[in-house]
């Protein structure tokens, strides 16, 4: 019979702690041990809205609450010159076009979307990242707009179509029509009581509080109605999924 | 017929119980490993509902040019080589608050992390919980864990205290019941700690907050929780390294084993 000594028992316990890396590292390299794993983020999705009643607020705040700086992430600037001689004109001429499958597809002027009810929300933006930051956002519902451009019955998403650049390719992202429909999902142009500035995401910033950060599309160009995300970019339903794997669900 | 019969006893440790402690053991090292990844891409503590850069962080890992600190409010400790500064396996410095050897996976990936994190999270708490059901109906909580009213004494509990002080006291431990300081350190952990690590997570989470509002303000807003998430993911690396150095110094072979093939309860002189 071998002897284990304690000495040779911590040094396997060390190999095979090396071991555990290296395999970890080699198990995350493989598409197929990718997928199981990513079988949890489909039970998020299914758990997190089976759990409430599909349209739950998320917790909204008071003045006091307000974080001293509401931090700016991602782009802070698109930086074309389109961009910036709107921007010049105080995006007077900014236009959000509903494409797709809309029975009437429009447009709308930002002056346009001022002068339709608004909604006032304070909410925490959270961050995949891990830090958070209390805002207070204006802007027009999503609800009214699709309701006046009228879906199809074969729309099944709703995509952000975004001004801004990174790494070359442009921002993107979509959301479900349950969150198209959600009270709290608008178009906010508005933040803290002043314009939304432009590291915020002026002048158009989608608001879906019950997600992360990075579902938060901004510079806002146009709502595009789809069937199937397939289509679109590299098909995983935003900028982010596209070039780090993150999920289309960010509900946690 | 053989001098000493074998008598078959009953086993130390129930089948669910070995089973559940090495399928928890790996889920909490790959949550831990994990989790640091996803610290790394916020190595910043805060308490109440917001923080970010701007706002004052408790605790935060940073790194100026040349070194790594560990910073509590306005102090800072310095970890060059360790947290916020240190080399990669290619020498390559990395400013990263933990390093590569402690994260999965080794080289910073945010998304790989949370799946990772998500996807042992899920088998942990369905784990837990099964668990939890399990030692109830084979009354392993009633018959092991129970605390007895001597036993919650300050003065039992100091002396079980001293005797774990005495290598002589750990040696001896048979093991055919917890002492009260076992008992105290599996409850604590098993109904306390496990679970704290399965509500803070869900009150980080913002479609948690639209469905139980109440669990975000259970823990005083989402970065608190953030907090005690990370502050009882210590608590349980603590324990793991108390309990690692009790196995050492009670015999860590029969200790194994023993949560391996269930082991058997021996007599004196055995």
């Amino acid at each position: 019979m071998t002897i284990i000594t304690r000495r040779k028992l911590i040094t396997s316990a060390a190999i095979g702690a090396g071991g555990l890396l290296s395999g970890c590292d080699a198990l995350n390299r493989s598409a197929a041990f990718q997928d199981v794993l990513a079988s949890a983020e489909t039970a998020n999705f299914a758990v997190q809205r089976a759990l409430g009643d599909r349209m739950e607020l998320a917790s909204e705040y008071s003045i006091a609450d307000l974080s001293p700086t509401f931090r700016a992430n991602g782009s802070r600037d698109p930086g074309t010159a389109d961009y910036t001689n709107s921007a010049a004109q105080g995006f007077a001429d900014w236009p959000l076009r509903l494409t797709g499958l809309f029975r009437k597809p429009q447009q709308f002027s930002l002056a346009a979307l001022q002068s339709m009810p608004q909604r006032t929300q304070i909410t925490r933006h959270d961050c995949v990242e891990g830090w958070s930051a209390i805002g207070q956002w204006t802007g027009v519902p999503l609800k009214i707009l699709l309701d006046l451009a009228e879906l199809q019955d074969s729309a099944r998403f709703l995509v952000f179509h975004c001004a801004d650049r990174l790494g070359g390719r442009p921002y993107y992202e979509s959301i479900d029509l349950l969150d198209g429909f959600h009270p709290q999902t608008i178009l906010a142009h508005r933040l803290n009581g002043a314009p939304l500035p432009v590291a915020n995401g002026a002048p158009l910033r989608l608001r879906v509080e019950r997600q992360l950060g990075y579902k938060h599309a901004k510079y806002v160009t146009g709502v595009e109605a789809v069937a199937s995300l397939a289509g679109i970019g590299e098909g995983k339903g935003g900028y982010w999924q596209d070039v780090a794997g993150y999920e289309w669900y960010a509900g946690i | 017929m053989p001098e000493h019969p074998i008598i078959p006893v009953q086993a130390r440790h129930h089948l669910t119980t070995r089973f559940w402690h090495w399928f928890n053991a790996i889920c909490l090292l790959v949550l831990l490993m994990s989790g640091l990844t996803i610290f790394n891409a916020h190595p910043r503590l805060y308490w109440g509902e917001y923080g970010a850069n701007n706002d004052y962080a408790w605790m935060a890992v940073g790194s100026s040019d040349r070194m790594g600190y560990l910073g509590f409010g306005e102090m800072r400790i310095e970890t060059t080589g360790v947290l916020g500064n240190w080399q990669d396996s290619e020498g390559k410095t990395q400013k990263w608050a933990f390093p590569g050897w402690a994260t999965i996976p080794s080289s910073y990936s945010l998304a790989d992390g949370r799946r990772w994190h998500f996807f042992f999270a899920w088998i942990f708490s369905v784990g837990l919980t099964l668990f939890m059901i399990r030692s109830l109906w084979n009354r392993h909580i009633q018959k092991d864990l129970h605390m007895r009213k001597e036993e919650w004494r300050p003065s039992h509990i100091w002396r079980s205290l001293r005797d774990h002080s005495k290598i002589a006291t750990i040696r001896q431990s048979s093991a055919k019941q917890y002492n009260v300081i076992q008992k105290l350190s599996y409850v604590g952990v098993i109904f306390i700690l496990l679970p704290l690590m399965i509500w803070t997570g869900l009150a980080m989470s913002p479609a948690m907050d639209a469905n139980w509002p109440l669990l975000t303000d259970l823990f005083g807003g989402r970065q608190s929780a953030r907090s005690v998430h990370f502050i009882t993911a210590f608590l349980l690396v603590l324990f793991f390294l108390v309990h690692i150095v009790m196995v050492l110094l009670s015999g860590p072979i029969r200790q194994t084993m023993a949560m391996i093939t269930g082991g058997r309860e021996m007599g004196a002189g055995q």
